[in-house]
């Protein structure tokens, strides 16, 4: 894989000339911008989501507001927004009052990460369409998702009752377990790039033409890592079939069935937020994010082809991926809480594991002019023996039985 | 710049710290606990310690005041303890021991890290012949100090492994026949 030089070495190009009223104004306008268009992109999802699923199950779904029912969510939220407010009595009222906010704030943060277009020109001044690049990348995504699980905690314990308490346990658990195996997943990619940062992983899968879309895009490359990662990011943000901790048969709604109104509504737009961020990762960070051809017909160097091209095809991935978020939902039944433990720690960890070795080997073969053909499938074998051991070291179910 | 920030940090440290120990309910204490572990954060992050940052929040507030925090919900122990100690000693030794720990702190202030940086900021460390400083660490942890980095996994591994045994052991004894035996991993 050639690795393209950064033309910004030192960041953002808009903290170059040192820190002054005009930058913290752009920083600014930036975060209530990408801000602003998360909101959107939430009522639209879930407009987007309700539609999809009424047409797969033969109905026709909202479409009292506006045209075609778009209005809805922002319906919803207006009515959510009006309700009464009531707190449990036996809550713990400031940390009921602060677990909904943690939630919003975890799940905005972690998209700040996310690069949604190329470089915007603006007066003298150029910065990134991305609202933070820091060294560390992507392992902010990870402090945020550790940091959103002290919403739903939080949410469970402060309502006071049974069932939120058990819904938050659930809800922690699995995204706590489910973390170990994303954070996995992702050292693969983390290897392939040699980078930390989002911009810098984004820049390795620059599109030059159809053969750098198969071979550099690391879909391919890094495709078991993508798998464990689509699977992992489903568990993490509690979206079906994992969705344990509102599973309505057993918990009566989860950890939020004592939030009514806009604190429920918030823990909603946190939930959709998640999702929407965590689409928007795996784009980033496995199917070349902003990147792709430039529109011919289109003036190669205009403004048209710097700023809009890269959003538009950004969003494209974007809403393919949201779909497929969507298809899940309404085709899969949710899993036993058992078997998606049983998932996480003895399939998914292991796995990623393993493939972050392979993918390991296959650097090393390339800096070291290897042939691939061979090393590869060896690795391969060598990771799925050391795979049928371990499964093998682990009692089943019968003998598990048996030994109790 | 800095020095605001710095100053409002701190302040939010040693606030959070005292809130840690003032709190009566101990998840007050623990969230507490958090805003000390996030703001300490921040304060690596004005020394350009990013990796060290991300790593504070990932690892102790992410994952260790979780732990806690489960502890604490699950069983139960949300009640105010009384203050009758069960040491007496652990005073006189707490004090002593917090003394030393200044004086220590006091003492490496002045010292050189071994990513070559001085000690007040991070100067020639972003940038530097290695690149960031992220990278930086990467070299020094898997080159100079490779032997104490793969003895510290093995520590770990067997640690997990003993708690994994021990859990296993006391879910076997013939007493606890029903289902609560906790799954182990989970």
């Amino acid at each position: 894989m050639t690795r393209l030089a950064n033309p910004f070495p030192g960041g953002d190009p808009l903290f170059n000339h040192g820190l002054d009223l005009t930058v913290i104004g752009f920083v600014i306008v930036k975060t209530l911008i990408v801000f602003g268009l998360l909101l959107v992109s939430v009522l639209l999802y879930i407009w987007f989501m309700r539609k999809v699923i009424a047409d797969m199950q033969n109905r026709i779904g909202p479409d009292q507001a506006g045209p075609f029912g778009i209005l809805q969510t922002l319906a919803d939220g207006i009515k959510l927004f009006f309700k009464e407010h009531s707190t449990p009595a036996r809550a713990d009222r400031p940390v009921y009052l602060l677990a909904p906010f943690v939630s919003a704030l975890a799940a905005f943060l972690a998209f700040a990460i996310v690069p949604f277009g190329g470089i915007a020109r603006l007066g003298t001044h150029t910065t990134f369409l991305q609202l933070a690049d820091p060294p560390v990348g992507v392992l902010w995504l990870l402090a945020m998702s550790g940091i959103g699980v002290y919403g739903v905690m939080l949410a469970g314990w402060s309502s006071g009752s049974k069932y939120p308490l058990l819904g938050s346990v659930r809800a922690s658990a699995q995204v706590l377990s489910y973390e170990a195996a994303m954070g996995l997943s992702i050292v693969g990619v983390l290897v392939h790039t040699g980078t930390l940062s989002t911009r810098g992983i984004v820049l390795q899968q620059t599109w030059q033409n159809w053969h750098s879309f198969v071979s550099q895009w690391l879909w391919l490359p890094a495709i078991g890592a993508f798998v464990i990662f689509l699977i992992a990011a489903t568990a993490e943000t509690n979206h079906p079939p994992f969705d344990f901790s509102e599973a309505e048969e057993e918990l009566a709604g989860g950890y939020h069935i004592e939030y009514g109104g806009i604190r429920f509504a918030i823990f909603y737009l946190a939930e959709f937020m998640n999702m929407i961020t965590m689409s928007a990762i795996a784009v980033t960070l496995f199917l070349g994010g902003p990147s792709g051809p430039k529109l011919g017909f289109l003036n190669q160097g205009g403004w048209v082809n710097v700023w809009i091209v890269p959003v538009f095809w950004f969003l494209l991935k974007l809403w393919v991926v949201l779909y497929a978020t969507v298809w899940l939902r309404a085709s899969l039944p949710r899993l036993r809480y058992d078997l998606l433990m049983d998932l996480g720690w003895k399939v998914l960890i292991e796995a990623a594991f393993l493939w972050a070795m392979v993918t390991g080997v296959i650097v090393v073969g390339q800096d070291q002019h290897w042939n691939l053909w061979i090393v590869t499938p060896a690795a391969a074998v060598a990771a799925l023996l050391v795979y049928g051991f371990l499964m093998m070291c682990v009692p089943g179910k019968r003998e598990l039985e048996d030994i109790r | 710049m800095t020095v605001v920030l710095f100053f409002i940090f701190g302040a939010l440290t040693i606030g959070g710290a005292l809130g840690v120990v003032l709190a009566r309910n101990p998840v007050h204490s623990a969230l507490f606990l958090v805003l000390t572990l996030v703001s300490v954060a921040v304060l690596f992050l004005l020394q350009d310690a990013q990796l060290v940052a991300a790593v504070q929040i990932i690892v102790y507030a992410g994952a260790i005041v979780v732990l806690f925090l489960f502890v604490i919900m699950l069983l139960g122990v949300d009640q105010t303890e009384p203050f009758a100690e069960p040491l007496r000693f652990q005073r006189p030794v707490a004090l002593a021991l917090g003394a030393i720990l200044l004086a220590e702190v006091l003492l490496l202030a002045g010292h050189r890290w071994a990513t070559g940086a001085k000690t007040a900021r991070g100067v020639g460390i972003t940038g530097g012949a290695f690149g960031s400083n992220i990278q930086r660490v990467a070299r020094v942890l898997f080159t100079t100090f490779l032997w104490p980095f793969e003895i510290t996994a093995v520590l770990l591994v067997i640690a997990v492994i003993g708690a994994v045994v021990l859990a296993r052991r006391s879910a076997q004894t013939p007493d606890s026949e029903s289902e609560s035996a906790p799954r182990s991993g989970s």
